[in-house]
């Protein structure tokens, strides 16, 4: 019977149908592509064609193996990325321009009048009644298809009459996350820059910065490749769901255990990783600082105090400060920790350059303390002699001598002394005895200091011989910091810790170095998420895993790996134009132009310091304003007066030169008759007056506080309920009634009309990714792939290089009648990390603020660096489209700049090179995307080996690793190491052995398209991806002693800033989530019927940020609409059953959406997975305003921590995107209540 | 011994990510159309959880699949109504067909109203729309993933047939975080050895191709009965509402038949496919259909042959099987994974439909003391590195109701020896295991280092290559047209005028 159905034999009349599904999987061709969205994946696919059309996507699976030994990375691609091709023709496509018909109107009737279209603008923006309701009619529909000729005149307009009127930098863009689509952004960014404008940073304000990167490391962010997982013994995940977030590296995890590795899973629920775990540790939500921090007290314990482990000691020795010496200070109650014991104290070092920049070590052969080679005085040395010291060679920085530095005092110390450690949730003081030596200084005589390591001991109260005090008596003594002590706050056992930090640190000690720690969002998005990154990132240094193939700390939250970043900075911010360009740290503006900071009370209110009365500010907004005048952080606009006109007035005051345009703004700076705009946000002249969005979602996923963002700086329709708190707290700022509408003109170039084009004035066509051409990288993999384009853009769709050519195009033309010629720019900016700015502030008596006169007033000193720049606005298009003459003088990045004039020779003699001419000059053309792609590659060390040898020689040479040097190095490597370190005699320095072999190395973007290739080892990072290893951060600083780029030279357990000291955070410590009753977030609200929640807004499975959420593939796998996630027995308490419609809701607003019931969510804590889209499937509210019901981030409000604010300090210097307050929403409460009428209203 | 072929997919659940990128995949190539909608050829439920279609696992409901009657012939549970035999005579009237109910009603959004909603005093919305009525849904209330990642746990995990037999303290993992999991299963048609769909289909529509074992519903023959919906316990033929045609997993023969792989096995970014080659014995099937439900996994093993055997080999090259298809069958991992190792097992066996797809069970994290639920500390029931199989949370009934018609046995031969597998894996990686605790943990399970390693390559370090062994059919003879005419097909394949699709089609 069985066999009867089985058909044999083949029979084409029979089975002449099968042709039917044949056909269907027939196709044209395949073509190459990625996607350009705020993904980690970089995932190459092939793009299907069939007559003509995109029909569908599968994986490449032809990427480059790395060691035969790992799981290779095919096929990478998760169900968003291949729900793309839905989008092409979809029904929420922009496929034409659109302009509300209230702008429309306005804007015909205005152009009857003026035949100029900037007058025809002023017409309408200085007419309050038609400005207030175009801001009004803000996302309530009324759209008009367009053309892009007019529409983009309008904007041209705009921007032209706000730099006339108001100065460039009140035109904003933002674009985030480029190292998808890295010309995509460029072409916004370089737009933008061209013009004066300002780009916003978006890596900090997407709360993807982990601050504790830069802290301790100097660097942005460095993490492993995802391959690298899986050469981990031992793997922690925290905050992180690499199923839902990292799905096409999600593999690895469950690949590793069966390579033999241990995984736990730290989660409040049970997150989807969890089924890889082994041991599952539900801590409540924002605990896992306490964890870890009893984590640290038992590896200390174990592991250097009963025991000490040889690699560990020679780990923290050689590469972190724990080594170095701190200086106590005597406080009124006791003994504190003070400052770094530097060169500047030391009668032997004093006279040395830069001696506040230079650090000691308690040198145990010669009895006395020592300035060590890697202080970041080292790194601009004035001296020739200081050359070649920054490196973590253990020698003394005058005479060279070998240097054994001692890790604790406690063998020789001249005296033990009562030091205060504070545990700040309960305002426990625990006395506990550091052992000192003591140290004749010439700064302050003879001063008490003691190691890191010994401020460590004293820290997580464990005892040694010899030392009395308030130490733990043992792991079940309840006191700071052990297992016994983290029960309250995580649930977690104790036991269940020790087991933890006993298999962490043996699998470390077994393997050297294959602990790992792989970290995401849900972490970093607490107020006190830098201080839980210190916590796990100490147990990592404590083990010695920090730049170790399958150990580190793996930090995945936004494709922040821009990998050919020294070219691609300069075309992006037209630094080939113009330098420095605009950049603001976004946080800190939306903070204050949305008026977010007004709904803060005093930050002792819920931020816990050792002595609240010690705080130079009670108000977060003051740390943030004086930050921006002592050039700590970016502001634009820069100054209540136009910055064009400054320069011309300071010019009719007889200023010649551009130095002395500048001495006269620092004049009416000092004596006040200039104020910086942050000093006065609600003025009308220091708002942000023009907005481009593109590439992003920047009023929907982006808005923390979107609320705020529509009633303050949209003018149009909110939730908003809260009642300001601040101006009692607040001295630096002038206090105003808040403004209704900042904003003349909202843009968003997009592909899918989702929450921020609908409430945009102008929307614009962009093409979807399978229709331009692009270059992608991630952190995620070490290849670098093309974004190709497989159809023409649909429609009258506009690559986004396409589109602002168009614009800047139409920009010219408007200009040539305004501006006759180039004008003067004054242009303020922040101290920067990696210049020689990072070594201006050493506030070594206290922070000296210039404008409460403790000193001078100098740019680039105690205060923003000031240039002036030119500004070319007829020429913007030939700027555009030409690569400017300053890409032939240094470029680079991180402080190593090549000379890129024979680089821009050869490429332009190129035989299919296009050469433009205009002005009597010739430049290489950057017409198209290709173009622009292929000088990023051609320029960048990442992908031009000739370029990556240069850097090589000139890291080299900053850093002495050459010759006896490079040498000395590898044998202390190989002390450490042994045979992991190959044999060196051949070779004469790193950049020989690095950078050498692969010369001869070019890639294009044919090459790229033809096949991912794996990126080149630059001095642009610190992970070595030669012979197949996987990449992962600081490998290069382990192996080769290089120095990392912090104060030191080291890795940093200690912050000795003034700021971190006073708001006790020098060694890290538990700060616990923010008390809900002092956030001003659920005074107003109605508490009937509903449960009181702690709002987690993780990344969600349906969706790349909002981007595919709505997508018809993935709201059909999901619940086709907005959701929030409650556990099973609130949900009961209060009558919600699965899939009800309920509404949840806060002083910052309401939030429509049904219930998703289940038991693996813990109770008192709701889930709302970032990011959903208000245009989907909301209905209305059914209190407060009754309009229609928000979304997830209408219930949150953006705080920050002002300890993110220093400056001119080491890692403590601004940088774009990587270091700055991140805008904080996790420590949110809100309510949740059934819908009464569950027959919604539309 | 009757020799054939047949196609296996393999799927190793502790890799599963639940992404459903397999599911879009297959939905962008195959069911994007008119009356597809609702279509998902292949699907991946939330385990515990009720499924799609709701609670098909049901078959008291469904009536899906076949059942040995008392006088020992095996026969199709559909023919059996509540209390009276029915025959296929019973034509119009299928009460154990699922409804679109069962399934959902597929829907879309209002996206135009975003472009074209007047000036107004609110945000315009999209607002849901239902693809079979067009009309406004105030409710989306149902999908083909309702229950993702334990959602609405109290409403559809609770309901999961999976969970008979289930001791009380078992089904806490409904309810209390200290035995709480889930995991996820992925499903297309299993290309059964004894297919109800075909049994039951009255137009005889619905063959297994004997070259590659693949079940097809043919598109011209099919009347729309549906019967091979209601046959199928895992209810995989899927009616299509357009065209009244009924339609299924096709294994994506075109991409096969030139040795690709499956859209969904290529596109699986967990790496949790594995597709290769079988060689069975055709005179058994029946008989390993009757077998009693705790033989019914080690019969189908034994139908199994083994390709390296001379005996099969011989049989086979006799039978018509080429060269690079019994490579395949002896490189198969499909083979080694079910037959060679025993780690895998098939998909309710107990439907007796001999399914020819095999899952590896999930491995799952230690279980938590009760204390953490009653407001103590959360602390794992031990405290080993590696954790024992009996203390992990997913029960093993639980895993055995769904992969072995209830068989413990197997399901912890397969759990022990993945474990086994790690820690020979750590010894060689790391080595803080110890040499004699590895040799007594592969004695325990009966694994060699070799099949230790072998395994590990599989499972964790494969290539694609690794993964997926298909040989190429041998297009020139197993065509459909006349292999005589191959020299002139070559310059005419694929000329004439583009035929309609689906409706009206002609040849």
């Amino acid at each position: 019977m069985a066999t009867s159905w089985i058909q044999d034999i083949v029979n084409p009349v029979k089975r002449g149908w099968e042709e039917f599904y044949r056909n269907r999987w027939q196709y044209d061709k395949t073509v190459r592509s990625t996607h350009g969205n705020n993904c980690t994946g970089g995932c190459s696919w092939w793009v299907y064609v069939k007559d003509g059309l995109v029909t569908w996507e599968l994986q490449a699976t032809d990427y480059p193996l790395l060691d035969e030994s790992i799981p290779p990375y095919e096929p990478r691609g998760c169900q968003r990325g291949i729900s793309s091709s839905w989008y092409v023709y979809s029904p929420v496509r922009v496929k034409y321009p659109y302009i509300r018909s209230t702008l429309l109107e306005y804007w015909r009737e205005a152009r009857k009048k003026y035949s100029d279209p900037v007058q025809a603008w002023a017409s309408i923006v200085e007419d309050p009644e038609k400005s207030k309701k175009v801001k009004w009619s803000r996302g309530k529909g009324g759209f008009r298809r367009h053309i892009w000729d007019e529409v983009c005149e309008i904007i041209a307009a705009a921007q032209i009459y706000t730099i006339k009127n108001y100065g460039p930098d009140r035109n904003i863009s933002f674009s985030p996350i480029p190292a998808m689509s890295q010309v995509s952004y460029a072409a916004g960014a370089r737009y933008h820059q061209l013009i004066g404008g300002v780009s916003m940073s978006f890596y900090d304000y997407y709360t993807d910065l982990p601050p504790s990167s830069p802290e301790i490391w100097g660097e942005q962010t460095d993490v492993a490749e995802s391959a690298d997982w899986y050469n981990a013994g031992y793997v922690v995940v925290l905050g992180a769901t690499p199923n839902r977030t990292r799905t096409a590296d999600c593999h690895f995890m469950s690949e590793l255990r069966y390579g033999g590795a241990k995984v736990v899973v730290m989660s409040p629920d049970y997150a989807e990783v969890t089924k890889y775990a082994d041991l599952w540790l539900p801590v409540k939500t924002g605990s896992d600082g306490a964890f870890w921090m009893s984590v640290i007290h038992v590896i200390l314990k174990e592991f250097y105090v009963d025991r000490q482990v040889p690699y560990f000691v020679q780990y923290v020795k050689n590469y972190t400060d724990m080594p170095h010496l701190v200086k106590l200070q005597k406080g009124e109650d006791g003994w504190e920790m003070g400052r770094y014991l530097r060169a500047c104290d030391l009668a032997d070092y004093q006279d040395d350059d830069n001696p506040e920049w230079k650090f000691a070590m308690w040198d145990t052969r010669s009895q006395r303390p020592r300035i060590v080679y890697g202080g970041i005085g080292y790194r601009y040395p004035q001296k020739k002699e200081n050359e070649g010291k920054w490196n973590t060679l253990m020698k003394d920085g005058k005479t060279g001598e070998d240097i054994d530095p001692a890790l604790s005092l406690l063998d020789m110390k001249d005296d033990v002394l009562e030091l205060n450690t504070y545990e700040l949730d309960t305002g426990e003081v625990y006395k506990r005895q550091v052992p000192v030596k003591y140290v004749e200084t010439v700064t302050e005589g003879r001063v008490a200091v003691t190691t890191v390591f010994d401020l460590h001991m004293a820290q997580f109260g464990v005892a040694r011989d010899g030392l009395s005090g308030d130490y733990a008596t043992g792991y079940d003594d309840d006191k700071g910091f052990t297992p016994a002590w983290q029960e309250k706050y995580t649930g977690i056992g104790r036991d269940t810790v020790i087991q933890v930090a006993r298999e962490f640190a043996s699998n470390a000690e077994v393997t050297r170095g294959r602990s790992m720690v792989i970290v995401g969002a849900s972490i970093n998005h607490w107020y006190h998420a830098d201080l839980i990154y210190r916590a796990f990132t100490d147990a990592l240094m404590l083990c010695g895993c920090v730049g170790r193939n399958g150990g580190g700390m793996n930090h995945y939250v936004g494709q922040e790996r821009l990998a050919p970043f020294d070219a691609w900075g300069q075309v992006a911010f037209a630094l080939d134009w113009a330098r420095p360009p605009r950049q603001q740290n976004t946080p800190s503006y939306w903070y204050i132009y949305t008026e977010q900071w007004k709904y803060d009370s005093a930050i002792t209110d819920y931020h816990k310091v050792p002595d609240p009365e010690k705080l130079d500010y009670k108000h977060t907004a003051d740390y943030n304003v004086r930050a921006v005048r002592m050039g700590h952080l970016p502001w634009y606009p820069q100054f209540n007066q136009n910055s064009i006109a400054l320069a011309e007035e300071a010019q009719k005051n007889g200023a010649k030169t551009d130095a002395e345009i500048i001495d006269y703004v620092v004049k009416k700076l000092k004596d006040g008759s200039l104020r910086f705009s942050v000093e006065d946000p609600d003025a009308p002249e220091n708002w942000p007056r023009v907005w481009m969005i593109w590439r992003g979602n920047a009023l929907g996923s982006s808005a923390r506080g979107q609320e705020f963002f529509f009633k303050f700086l949209l003018g149009t329709h909110h939730n908003v309920g809260a009642e300001e708190a601040a101006k009692p707290y607040v001295e630096e700022i002038t206090y105003r009634e808040s403004p209704i509408g900042k904003l003349d003109l909202l843009v968003s170039i997009e592909m899918r009309m989702n929450t921020t084009p609908v409430y945009c004035d102008i929307v614009l066509p962009a093409a979807h990714w399978y229709e331009k051409e692009d270059i992608n990288t991630t952190d995620l993999h070490s290849y670098i792939l093309p974004m190709g384009a497989a159809v023409p853009p649909n429609w009258e769709a506009k690559s986004d290089w396409d589109a602002y050519k168009f614009l800047a195009k139409k920009f010219s033309e408007i200009a040539k009648n305004h501006f006759s010629g180039p004008v003067k720019d004054v242009l303020a900016a922040p101290l920067q990390h990696d210049t020689p700015a990072e070594i201006t502030q050493p506030a070594l008596d206290g922070i000296k603020d210039w404008k409460r006169g403790e000193c001078d007033p100098i740019p680039g000193i105690t205060m923003p660096n000031m240039v002036v720049a030119q500004r070319d606005y007829p020429n913007i298009y030939n700027r555009y489209i030409s690569l400017g003459p300053l890409m032939k003088s240094k470029y680079g990045f991180h402080g190593i700049m090549t000379d890129g004039g024979p680089v821009y020779e050869e490429y332009m003699n190129k035989e299919h090179t296009n050469v433009l001419e205009w002005g009597g000059q010739k430049y290489i053309s950057l017409k198209e995307a290709k173009e622009v792609a292929n000088v990023i590659l051609f320029f960048s060390s990442l992908t031009n080996g000739e370029v990556n040898y240069k850097q090589w020689k000139i890291e080299e040479h900053h850093t002495g690793l050459y010759g006896d040097n490079y040498r000395e190095a590898k044998k202390a490597v190989k002390a450490i190491y042994g045979d992991e370190v190959k044999e060196y005699e051949e070779y004469n320095g790193v950049a020989d052995e690095v950078g050498l072999p692969t010369r001869e190395v070019r890639m294009t973007y044919d090459d790229i398209a033809a096949q991912p290739r794996r990126w080149l080892t630059s001095p642009m990072w610190s992970g070595d991806t030669r012979s197949g290893r996987a990449y992962t951060g600081f490998t290069l600083q382990i192996d080769y002693r290089l120095p990392w780029r912090t104060l030191t030279g080291r890795q940093h357990f200690y912050l000795d800033h003034p700021t971190f000291l006073e708001f006790g955070e020098g060694v890290v410590t538990h700060k616990y989530k923010l008390d809900p009753r002092k956030m001003n977030e659920i005074e107003k609200s109605d508490k009937t019927d509903a449960i009181v929640c702690n709002y987690i807004t993780p990344h969600g499975k349906w969706q790349i940020h909002s981007t595919h959420y709505d997508n018809l593939r993935m709201l059909t796998l999901s619940r086709g609409g907005n959701t929030i996630w409650l556990n099973d027995r609130d949900a009961e308490s209060v009558g919600i059953k699965d899939n009800d419609w309920v509404e949840a809701y806060n002083d910052n607003g309401i939030f429509v959406c049904r219930a998703i019931v289940s038991a693996r969510i813990p109770q008192g804590v709701a889930f709302a997975y970032h990011s959903m889209e208000r245009t989907i499937n909301i209905p209305k509210s059914e209190q407060r305003n009754k309009i229609r019901g928000g979304f997830h981030n209408s219930l949150t409000r953006q705080r920050l921590k002002p300890t993110l604010m220093c400056g001119g300090y080491g890692q403590f210097s601004y940088g774009f995107n990587s270091w700055g307050p991140i805008p904080i929403i996790r420590d949110t409460t809100i309510l949740v209540r059934k819908m009464r009428n569950q027959e919604v209203k539309w | 011994m009757d020799i054939r072929i047949q196609l296996s997919m393999c799927f190793h659940l502790d890799k599963c990510i639940g992404c459903h990128t397999c599911s879009v995949s297959c939905k962008n190539v195959w069911t994007t159309r008119q009356g597809a909608e609702y279509m998902w050829w292949n699907n991946v439920e939330t385990k515990p959880g009720a499924g799609y279609p709701l609670t098909w696992e049901d078959q008291q409901r469904y009536m899906g699949g076949w059942e040995v009657t008392a006088t020992g012939a095996l026969r199709l549970k559909l023919l059996k109504g509540p209390g009276k035999l029915r025959t296929l005579a019973n034509i119009f009237f299928q009460p154990n067909l699922p409804t679109i109910d069962d399934y959902y009603e597929p829907f879309t959004f209002d996206y135009d109203n975003l472009f074209n909603a007047p000036l107004g005093d609110d945000q315009p919305v999209a607002r849901p729309k239902s693809l079979i009525t067009g009309e406004f849904m105030d409710k989306v209330a149902l999908g083909p993933n309702w229950d993702d990642d334990f959602g609405g746990s109290p409403l559809y995990a609770a309901n999961d047939p999976n969970l008979k037999g289930l001791s009380e303290s078992q089904k806490q993992m409904l309810t209390h975080f200290h035995r709480l999991f889930y995991f996820y299963f992925p499903r297309i048609c299993n290309h059964c050895l004894n297919p109800a769909c075909v049994a039951s289909c009255p137009s005889g529509a619905i063959y297994k191709r004997g070259e590659d074992g693949i079940v097809l519903i043919d598109q011209d023959t099919c009347r729309a009965w549906r019967f091979c919906v209601s046959a199928c316990p895992y209810k995989k033929p899927y009616y299509n509402w357009n065209t009244g045609k009924s339609e299924k997993c096709i294994f994506c023969y075109p991409r096969l038949e030139v040795g690709e792989v499956n859209a969904c096995a290529h596109a699986c970014t967990g790496r949790i496919r594995f597709v290769g080659v079988l060689f069975y014995d055709a005179d058994k099937i029946e008989d390993v259909a009757k077998q009693p439900d705790d033989r019914v996994v080690e019969a189908m093993r034994e139908i199994v042959l083994d390709p390296e055997d001379p005996k099969v080999v011989e049989a086979a090259t006799k039978s018509g099987v080429e060269e690079n298809w019994i490579w395949a069958a002896q490189n198969s991992p499909a083979y080694k994974l079910f037959k060679k190792w025993r780690i895998a097992l098939p998909h309710h066996p107990e439907f007796r439909t001999v399914p020819m797809n095999f899952y590896l069970p999930p491995l799952s994290p230690i279980l938590h003391q009760a204390k953490g639920d009653e407001g103590g500390t959360y602390d794992p029931e031990s405290m080993e590195f590696f954790n024992d199989v009996e203390l992990m949370r997913i029960p093993v009934k639980y895993l055995a109701n769904l992969l072995s018609a209830g068989n413990e046995e197997l399901v912890m031969e397969s759990l022990k020896k993945q474990m086994a597998v790690r820690m020979y894996i750590r010894q060689l990686r790391v080595g803080d295991v110890g040499d004699a605790k590895v040799k007594s943990a592969l004695d325990e399970v009966g694994l060699t280092a070799e099949d230790a390693w072998e395994i590990y390559k599989l499972v964790s370090i494969a290539t694609f290559t690794e993964r997926f062994v298909i040989p190429k059919t041998h297009r020139e003879i197993k065509t459909t047209i006349d292999p005589r005419t191959m020299y002139e097909k070559r310059g005419s394949v694929g000329f004439g005028r583009k035929r309609k699709e689906l409706v009206a089609r002609e040849w």
